[in-house]
């Protein structure tokens, strides 16, 4: 039986910081001060995509609120970290006004999952750049 | 911003694009790898829409 693999040692976060910090910032950007320009302008194509048809189709953003139940409270605050995930895009929409009420409609259902889900994927883009940062993948 | 009006079958279809782009890109370690597991997250995607959307239909018959 084969002896468990020991545990690599984690980088110091110079190594990996810039890129996760560019990755959170915009999506893409990790991987573009990574050098890994044709994934970066797919990353950023994706997500950017993702987010600007989220916001095209009125989508509601999430706020870190209460709500009557357990479940509503989870999405509220769900939803909210998946915005933040999106780095600049979410905190642009914010500054410039953007404010659209949950109203009733599939398109704008739709836009709220585009806008959260954006955030998500762009976590899965910082993570791979950490990796590659960390030397743990090309 | 402008405004678009997208049926269900057309979001979920970009959903599904979007979001097989960035499953290849950080899931696999070549670009022929990439571009295949895309391709095939995609197809899935578009398989488990059809098969929810007709299983909806005959839900509601």
């Amino acid at each position: 039986m084969d002896s468990p693999k020991p545990k690599e040692p984690a980088p110091p976060p110079g190594v990996w910081g810039p890129a996760v910090g560019l990755a959170w910032l915009f999506p893409g950007a990790g991987h573009f001060w990574l050098r890994r320009y044709g994934r970066a302008g797919w990353l950023a194509f994706a997500i950017v995509g993702m987010y600007l048809l989220g916001l095209m189709m009125r989508g509601p953003l999430f706020h870190p609120e209460r709500g009557p139940d357990l479940l509503t409270t989870l999405i509220q605050y769900g939803g909210f970290i998946g915005h933040l995930c999106s780095g600049l895009l979410y905190l642009l929409t914010l500054w410039l006004g953007y404010a659209q009420p949950d109203a009733p409609g599939a398109v704008h259902d739709y836009g709220a999952k585009f806008l959260v889900t954006a955030g998500l994927l762009n976590i899965l883009a910082m993570v791979d750049a950490y990796e590659i940062a960390a030397g743990r993948k090309s | 911003m402008p405004k678009v009006s997208l049926s269900h079958f057309e979001a979920a279809l970009l959903f599904a694009l979007f979001t097989s782009i960035v499953f290849g890109v950080v899931s696999k370690r070549t670009d022929r790898e990439r571009v295949r597991y895309a391709a095939y997250c995609f197809a899935w995607f578009v398989a488990a829409l059809f098969g929810l959307g007709w299983l909806m239909f005959l839900a509601h018959r």
